[in-house]
């Protein structure tokens, strides 16, 4: 076999993209146990690690670029390269939507939460769920788990608006919550949006195995 | 793929003595395009571009089977003429094989061969164009009687070129024909072939696979003696249909 090399980056490039993910799942995973405990120092340890995200993407895409500049790749290694570079743009925004959430946090203060929560958590368990099949499907190169991963998006959708739905009337009722129930509806699309990248990074994946780009999912928000 | 092939072969085989080198290939390419064919070593890419205008007729215990059909007609047929088939079918090979002869009579020299000399002006002025069409007449025009040896050898290859469109041939077969330059001037004969392409239908066998990609519309991959796949370059580069194209090109063998 030729290329070893090559491929020995490949592979290594696939692994830095898992462990970026992992970090976008802690990041998520701990941006909503803060908001659970309105725990804003966990919060603020939150928005400053988004930076070490950050730096990975630019890591993995600097990684890309090279390879791309002196190895020509072509066929699924040019696919590949190209479906990375996208997945980290992903991934990336994803760490930003758990940074969002520790600021939403940090300006709720220490005024009690509106309500426990229950279904924002169930809405990042079902998104950090997603992510770890992309992730998975990704390194299997499996076309038809990364397509089912997309329906699972409707499910987060319909949560979503079961908590803004159940906000909405909060604050109708009692104006009183406006700000409160704010924060937590913006916390909820948060976990929407992350899981809408996660249909992304699918379509990449399937991209990266069949070579044909195919919208799979259009989201309702 | 939709389009009227410029050359199709039909069945083709082609054997050295025993030894069968081109196995049931079967090929349209388009004209007025530019088609790469690509392989490793030995799978049979030169052989096939020679079948285009019978070189492997000078070569003996050769034969051939199957049909080569240019503008209708099958080119293997035994009363082919051949002489006015590879004045159709320029070639130009991988060193620039210039005679030891100045420009002016390289250029000439096919003019008088097939007998399209009609005076020292239309041969002036065929001489002209020929230079002109790959961009040697501005550096060449007041050094006509200098030996084309002392040409470097991009022009010396683009003086080989010109002396195959002073011919008016409809298609023109490259053998690796930048393996001899250095990259800047590889280049500069991929923009040549560029421009070319709007009147001739170029066909080049190349080992240079991101020459392929660069220059080409239509590649084409063989392996021992077969035509593995053939396709846009675009897809053949992106996402090819086979597993052995795909080794190949990412140079996972070969």
């Amino acid at each position: 076999m030729v290329r070893e090399n090559f491929i020995k980056y490949i592979k290594e490039l696939e692994k830095e993209v898992t462990e970026m993910g992992e970090m976008v799942v802690a990041a998520i995973s701990r941006s909503v146990e803060a908001l659970k405990a309105l725990d804003a120092i966990e919060a603020k340890r939150i928005i400053a690690d988004d930076t070490l995200i950050n730096r990975r993407r630019w890591d993995i895409e600097e990684k890309c670029i090279n390879l791309i500049a002196t190895q020509q790749p072509v066929a699924s290694d040019l696919r590949e390269i190209l479906a990375i570079l996208c997945i980290v743009t992903d991934l990336e925004r994803m760490g930003d939507y758990a940074e969002g959430i520790g600021k939403i946090v940090v300006m709720h203060g220490s005024e009690p939460l509106l309500k426990p929560l229950v279904d924002i958590p169930r809405m990042a368990d079902k998104a950090v769920g997603m992510l770890r099949k992309s992730l998975d499907a990704f390194l299997r190169r499996d076309a038809q788990a990364a397509m089912a991963i997309n329906s699972e998006d409707d499910q987060v959708d319909l949560l979503y608006e079961q908590v803004s739905g159940e906000l909405l009337t909060c604050m109708i009722k009692n104006p009183q919550t406006i700000s409160r129930a704010t924060y937590l509806i913006w916390a909820a699309h948060n976990l929407e949006r992350f899981a809408d990248h996660v249909t992304n990074i699918c379509e990449r994946i399937i991209f990266l195995v069949t070579g044909t780009m195919t919208e799979v999912n259009v989201s309702r928000y | 793929m939709e389009f009227i092939p410029k050359i199709e072969t039909v069945g083709l085989n082609f054997y050295y003595g025993d030894f069968l080198a081109l196995q049931d290939v079967n090929i349209k390419i388009p004209g007025q395009n530019i088609t790469s064919i690509i392989g490793p070593s030995g799978c049979g890419k030169s052989t096939l571009l020679r079948c285009f205008n019978r070189m492997n007729d000078l070569i003996e215990h050769t034969r051939v089977e199957g049909k080569i059909v240019m503008n209708g007609r099958n080119i293997l047929e035994p009363d082919m003429d051949l002489i006015s088939l590879r004045k159709r079918v320029g070639m130009v090979f991988q060193r620039p094989n210039v005679f030891d002869l100045s420009i002016y009579n390289n250029l000439e020299f096919g003019l008088r061969i097939h007998r399209m000399l009609n005076g020292k002006e239309e041969v002036m002025e065929a001489v002209r164009q020929g230079l002109e069409h790959v961009g040697l007449w501005g550096e060449l025009k007041d050094k006509l009687r200098k030996n084309a040896r002392a040409l470097t050898l991009e022009q010396q290859q683009r003086l080989c070129i010109a002396r195959v469109l002073i011919l008016k041939p409809g298609i023109i077969l490259f053998d690796e024909p930048c393996s001899a330059l250095d990259p800047v001037s590889t280049l500069k004969i991929e923009d040549l072939l560029r421009v070319l392409k709007q009147e001739y239908t170029l066909v080049i066998v190349t080992h240079n696979m991101q020459q392929a990609a660069r220059v080409s519309d239509y590649t084409g991959f063989m392996y021992l003696g077969q035509l593995i796949e053939f396709g846009r370059t675009k897809q053949v580069f992106t996402n090819p249909g086979e597993k052995l194209t795909e080794n190949y090109i990412s140079g996972r063998f070969g």
